[in-house]
């Protein structure tokens, strides 16, 4: 299928990307590395007047620290982010999830940025980010500011960005020390996840002293397993941890799709966090 | 129209196009090669796989505008003065291949993997290659073929390792 | 006469003659074709599945830039018939018209209901959206029993019913008084889920008129490019004799290209129309709805058999959906299994009936295997059950009932005469190869221990009717045309040879399978063959590729063609070295005089000898050129035995397989590397089936798994590596000892792993997963099992 027309220009800033989508209105696409936006177009499912390509911006790109954060360019490419020594070192947990995402020539094009923006809670970064912490910064007309990753994910497809904002940056504090895990469950390997989930550990002395739990298709945007998390704050052992991973669907509202009910999703929360959990535990 | 420049299999063009033409028809309506084949509109199938500036994109999914100033390399530009390249080679002496229409994208792809890892093993063949479907392989003798082409043995193409492993 | 083919070709695992331009893009798809002044068709479909159409303006599209054309279904009426349905099963089947693009009323998401012509795709597809079409919507029909009641909605209100046919069979004793006898039954109820083919090359057709002379040239993405010729002169009244048809390079079919479709008849009307070329390319998303699609069926299914395990008699139901409308060989496809669910079992009873039902679908037709697929899982899959029932191994229980090999050729309860095979041998092989014995041991240790993850193993010892078909059983089948196949051979002035096939090969390989054969017989190098297919001027006889047919009938002709060449050869050989004929040996392409080897001439200068016919015997029609037409005597029937163990995460639900082990019997094989290919392919098709793939409608009649994201086709990380072996028992009904190979690796894998899947979990009390066995089916298969059992505690 083909896409519909549209007017297209390449911004070499920042500045003027805003301005160009400030110009447009509502009537504006971001394109950054177009692995959600072109099949998308392609099937006609969004006619933007105007497709704004960040994609030659150079200042979006790559990863640099901040003291106790890691800054990632919202257009660096999921390629990027993995082979990056810097996430790996401070972000294990994207790195592991970003393996996950598609296969080797989308993640060339596709970026963290992009994955975030799109706000697909069945895509994997979201809620990853969020299990993180993450914060977003976002540019507009009046300069920039700054989201929580909490506060990002509005609802299906949707954002906090304005239409005339971009995503520049995605900032994560460092989990160094922590134990990670991206436990994604799909069918085939190009699938989206039926459920995934994103855990962070932080152990002491064997006891795990603060755990972090993101859920991927568990509701109209990526959410964090709350009641899980506060259970399994203290947990010793295989046990509580299975005790604690019960709660994790409290709160969530999973969809129905083709692919899967909610019962069954509610079901599947269960099993992977407990899964996702004990293998955080037992990696560094 | 936007004006490009491109590189293709090492011919500059240059071309006013519409920024919404696909790489993959700029490809195959323009410049007529049709090597690269078309086989979904989800970017799921990866038969329009090219190589583009050093790594693999889905050209169905990547816009002519996009690859203003830049390399793109198809199956058609990899045997040089009809020398076949090692994964030519391979796809041809392992039956890597039956109606052939995934052969250009999947050859693209594990020349990029290839390029990553010389030596990979056959699990990560399979993965690498989770973006190309085949119908009619089976794929078994595509991970052997890559295997070959990398020099190694070719005997098994993966998963039962993943077994023996566990076992 | 003493010459015996050699055998240096036949056997040998020749590399493709096909691969050179395939692995450097060098190829000729139909998509690929530009020709001056072509133009792009592009269809408007329905959205909906069922509605009266009331009014479809296309002058909107008109004003759009680039737009040459555009045509509504009432329009395009006069110069298009109905198309073709080729196998109306029975006398009074109900056969609505299948308007190529709709006039009236759109029966499936995705029915045409108008077209435009652009000056390029881009320009073609924004056109469409232009067209205005208002639609008063019908109720869909969707439920297949339900749409067998009185009351139903139905698909075509002119016929009054949603029933097509009823085809009935029965033979031996009645299944009822087998079932008096009988010391135990089992009845179950299975589902084939409807499947899309996804043959990589969507489907295109390239049509060019030569106005002048009413001519024209139509390439076609086809398997049929023989059959096509004829129906397409049927519907659009262009004689045959000015249609030419070219399948030129073919990505894949597995049946779905076995048709004759609308957009072939459009694009050939609108061609016809404006006296230009004409293009259409469906996008993936497209064919899913406009190409058609597999299975689609309900089966019951009842075994009645002794205590000690020996089968009785064997009782099937089928409701087969049909779709929207009965296309080329729609009905007929369950027809093809209607022999096969007796399997390799010897009993004393079959009955089986199949009704066709209408549906507001994509219609259904030829997917791999067609209709054996579906019997060889429902034999397959009931004689795990009755094996449980019984309390014995499954393999024992196929040993107690399968035909042995000493009883060959034996004549089946559905009637088939199967002419060989040795069912001993090749499970024996297979069980040796998996480890049958140790993983059993495994599996009761894992069961024994409580583990989360089991271990399941599923048996299918399957045969097929392949290689279709005997003409005269075809009549018997009411099938509108013969099974014959063509081929003749040119053996050109230099020595080259060039074998033109009927066959037409859209991945298999005949290029270099033909080559092996004629180089053989002909004693004359591989390379000097060249294979000519899939256009109808210059192979103009064939029936085509589909059915496991092409080796058996097509590969049978080349042969006997071949033949046929030598013995006309021999006769100018004879003559040059002034021999008799009997005195004359012919051995890897070289006649020579018994007792005088040194006067000999080789069959490339006897070519050279007949083109210039100076010196010919008298009377002689100066060629040695021959043609051969095979209608074949029997079915082939390849057999084999394949061993599936997959591991099944109880919690999950997720299935996996660890090891899938086959040993197939598919006669004497010319190709042993193309013929694993083919049973690797095979495989991944069936496997796709029992656990990935399924054509998902929602209440509306929409297809919920529209697009490639959705249609979950497996990937190379999704597939296990396969042992695949073989057994070599020549088939008896052709010279060459061949079977078919091409869609064996379906019918016999998909039973296989739904047998593990459900082996796996018949402790919990799980009698069936219904396909495809998706984790949250597992998943709920063994919840409710459990409480079915707490609920009986």
């Amino acid at each position: 299928m083909i896409p519909a027309a549209f007017e297209y220009t390449r911004p070499e800033s920042v500045d003027e990307a805003v301005r160009a989508l400030a110009a447009a209105g509502d009537e504006a696409k971001v394109l950054a590395g177009g692995q959600s936006l072109l099949p998308l177009l392609r099937l006609r499912l969004a006619f933007p007047e105007l497709v704004v390509d960040v994609g030659r911006i150079p200042a979006l790109r790559g990863v640099r620290e901040d003291g106790g954060t890691l800054v990632i360019g919202a257009l660096t490419t999921h390629h990027d982010v993995l082979r990056d020594p810097l996430v790996r070192r401070h972000a294990g947990l994207l790195a592991a999830a970003t393996q996950t995402v598609a296969d080797p020539a989308v993640r060339h094009r596709g970026t963290l940025g992009g994955s975030l923006a799109h706000a697909d809670p069945a895509g994997d970064l979201p809620a990853v980010v969020l299990a993180l912490d993450g914060e977003l910064v976002v540019a507009g007309p009046n300069g920039r500011r700054t989201v929580a990753a909490g506060d990002f994910f509005v609802d299906y497809l949707q954002s906090a960005l304005a239409p005339d904002e971009l995503l520049v940056e995605v900032r994560l504090p460092k989990t160094d020390g922590w134990g990670f895990h991206y436990e994604k469950f799909h069918r085939v390997a190009q699938a989206y996840a039926i459920v995934g989930v994103a855990a962070l550990v932080r152990r002491d002395d064997g006891r795990i002293a603060e755990a972090r739990v993101g859920l991927t298709n568990m509701g109209s945007t990526p959410l964090r397993a709350v009641a899980a998390e506060r259970a399994l704050a203290g947990a010793d052992g295989p046990d509580a941890v299975a005790r604690a991973a019960e709660l994790a669907a409290e709160g969530t509202r999973p969809p129905q799709d083709v692919s899967a009910s909610p019962e069954y999703r509610t079901h599947l929360a269960r099993v992977l966090t407990r899964r996702a959990v004990l293998a955080a535990t037992e990696a560094r | 129209m936007t004006h490009i420049k491109v590189n293709v299999d090492g011919t500059v063009y240059e071309d006013d196009v519409e920024p919404r033409l696909l790489l993959a028809h700029y490809l195959r309506d323009r410049l007529g090669l049709t090597g690269t084949p078309i086989g979904c509109d989800t970017s799921n199938c990866g038969a329009c796989t090219v190589d583009l500036d050093g790594a693999t994109v889905k050209s169905c999914s990547v816009l002519a505008v996009q690859a203003d100033g830049s390399e793109v390399t198809t199956v058609q530009g990899l045997a040089r003065n009809g020398e076949l390249t090692a994964l030519q080679r391979a796809f041809h002496e392992l039956h890597a291949l039956q109606c052939g229409y995934c052969t250009p994208g999947m050859i693209m792809a594990a020349r990029d993997l290839l390029r990553e890892n010389p030596r990979p093993g056959p699990d990560e063949v399979r993965h690498a290659l989770e973006g190309n479907l085949c119908r009619c392989t089976g794929y078994q003798n595509i991970v052997r073929a890559v295997l070959a082409a990398s020099g190694q043995d070719t005997a098994r193409s993966g998963q039962e390792t993943a077994q023996e492993v566990r076992a | 006469m003493t010459d015996q083919a050699v055998a240096r070709e036949v056997g040998r695992s020749r590399l493709r003659k096909e691969d050179a331009r395939l692995i450097t893009g060098q190829t000729n798809w139909t998509d690929n074709i530009q020709v001056t002044g072509l133009l792009q068709l592009a269809v408007l479909r329905s959205p909906m599945a069922h509605a009266r159409i009331g009014r479809v303006d296309v002058s909107p599209a008109l004003d759009r830039p680039g737009v040459v054309a555009a045509f509504s279904g009432a329009d395009l009426a006069d110069g298009l018939g109905s198309l073709p349905c080729a196998w109306p099963v029975t006398e009074d089947i109900v056969l609505p018209g299948h308007p190529p693009i709709a006039v009236d009323e759109v029966r499936h998401a995705g029915d045409p209901v108008a077209v435009v012509v652009a000056r390029d795709r881009y320009l073609a597809a924004d056109a469409l959206e232009a067209i205005e079409v208002d639609y008063e919507p019908l109720p869909p029909v969707l439920d297949l029993e339900a749409a067998l009641a009185d009351d139903a909605p139905l698909v075509h209100a002119d016929k009054g019913t949603n029933r097509s046919y009823v085809w009935p069979l029965a033979t031996g004793e009645s299944f009822a008084a087998v079932r008096e006898r009988a010391e135990v039954t089992v009845k179950r109820r299975y589902h084939q889920q409807r499947l899309i083919p996804n043959a990589m090359e969507p489907r295109a057709v390239v049509v060019t008129p030569l106005a002048a002379s009413g001519e024209y040239t139509v390439y076609s993405a086809t398997q049929i490019p023989h059959i096509l010729r004829i129906m397409l002169a049927t519907v659009t009244g262009v004689p045959e004799h000015k249609l030419r048809v070219i399948a030129p390079d073919v990505g894949g079919g597995f049946g779905s290209k076995l048709q004759v479709y609308g957009e072939e008849a459009i694009a050939l009307a609108v061609a016809r129309r404006l006296g230009r070329p004409v293009k259409w390319t469906e996008s993936r998303s497209e064919g899913y709805l406009a190409t058609h699609h597999g299975r689609g069926m309900i089966q019951d299914v009842e075994v009645a058999a002794t205590r000690e395990g020996r089968l009785l008699g064997l009782k099937v139901d089928l409701i087969a959906d049909m779709g929207a409308y009965l296309m080329l060989v729609t009905p007929g496809i369950p027809i093809l299994g209607a022999f096969m669910y007796p399997g390799i079992y010897k009993m004393d009873a079959y009955e089986f009936t199949c009704t066709g039902v209408f549906t507001t679908r994509t219609p259904t037709d030829a997917y791999r295997g067609a209709g054996r697929p579906e019997a060889t899982f429902a034999i397959e899959r009931i004689m795990d059950e009755l094996a449980a029932e019984l309390g014995l191994d499954p393999v024992e229980l196929r040993r107690r009932n399968w035909i042995r090999h000493e009883e060959f050729p034996y004549t089946t309860i559905a009637g088939l005469t199967y002419d060989s095979g040795d069912y001993e041998a090749a499970t024996d092989k297979a069980l040796a190869l998996f480890g049958y014995d140790g993983l059993r041991a495994e599996q009761r240790e894992r069961n024994a221990r409580g583990d989360t993850v089991r271990l399941g193993i599923g048996v299918s010892t399957f045969t097929e009717m392949c290689g279709l078909a005997p003409s005269r059983v075809l009549r018997d089948l009411r099938y509108g045309a013969g099974g014959w196949e063509a081929a003749s051979i040119r053996m050109l002035p230099t020595g080259k040879v060039e074998v033109v096939t009927g066959t037409s090969p859209h991945g298999q390989g005949h290029e270099t399978c033909w080559s092996q054969i004629a180089a053989d017989v002909l004693g004359v190098p591989f390379e000097d063959v060249e294979v000519v297919h899939g256009d109808t001027r210059s192979a103009p006889q064939g029936m085509d590729t589909y059915g496991s047919r092409s080796l058996a009938v097509g590969g049978e002709a080349v042969h006997r063609a071949a033949t046929r060449v030598v013995d006309k050869a021999r006769k100018v050989a004879a003559h040059l070295l002034e021999a008799s004929e009997q005195d004359l040996d012919f051995t890897d392409g070289v006649f020579s005089v018994k007792g005088s080897p040194e006067a000999r001439r080789t069959i490339q200068e006897i070519a050279f000898e007949t083109f210039s016919s100076h010196d010919l015997p008298d009377g002689m029609e100066p060629t040695i050129n021959a043609e051969y037409l095979v209608d074949p005597e029997n079915f082939s029937y390849p057999h084999g035995t394949h061993l599936c163990a997959v591991e099944v995460d109880t919690e999950t639900g997720m299935a996996r397989i660890r090891s899938y082990v086959c040993v197939d019997d598919v006669g004497r094989v010319v190709n042993p590397m193309i013929v694993e290919g083919q049973v690797h392919g095979g495989l991944a098709q069936g496997i796709a089936q029992a656990l990935y793939e399924e054509a998902v409608y929602d209440d509306e009649g929409n297809l919920v798994s529209g697009t490639m994201t959705d249609y979950l086709v497996p990937s190379a990380v999704d597939l296990p590596d396969f042992v695949t072996d073989r057994t070599e028992t020549p088939a008896a009904s052709n010279a060459l000892g061949v079977k078919g190979v091409g869609e064996a690796g379906t019918i016999a894998s998909t039973p296989a792993v739904v047998n593990a899947v459900v082996d796996a979990l018949r402790p919990f009390g799980v009698l069936d997963v219904r396909m495809p066995c998706t984790p949250e089916r597992i998943w709920q298969a063994v919840r409710s099992a459990a409480a079915g059992k707490e609920a009986a505690a």
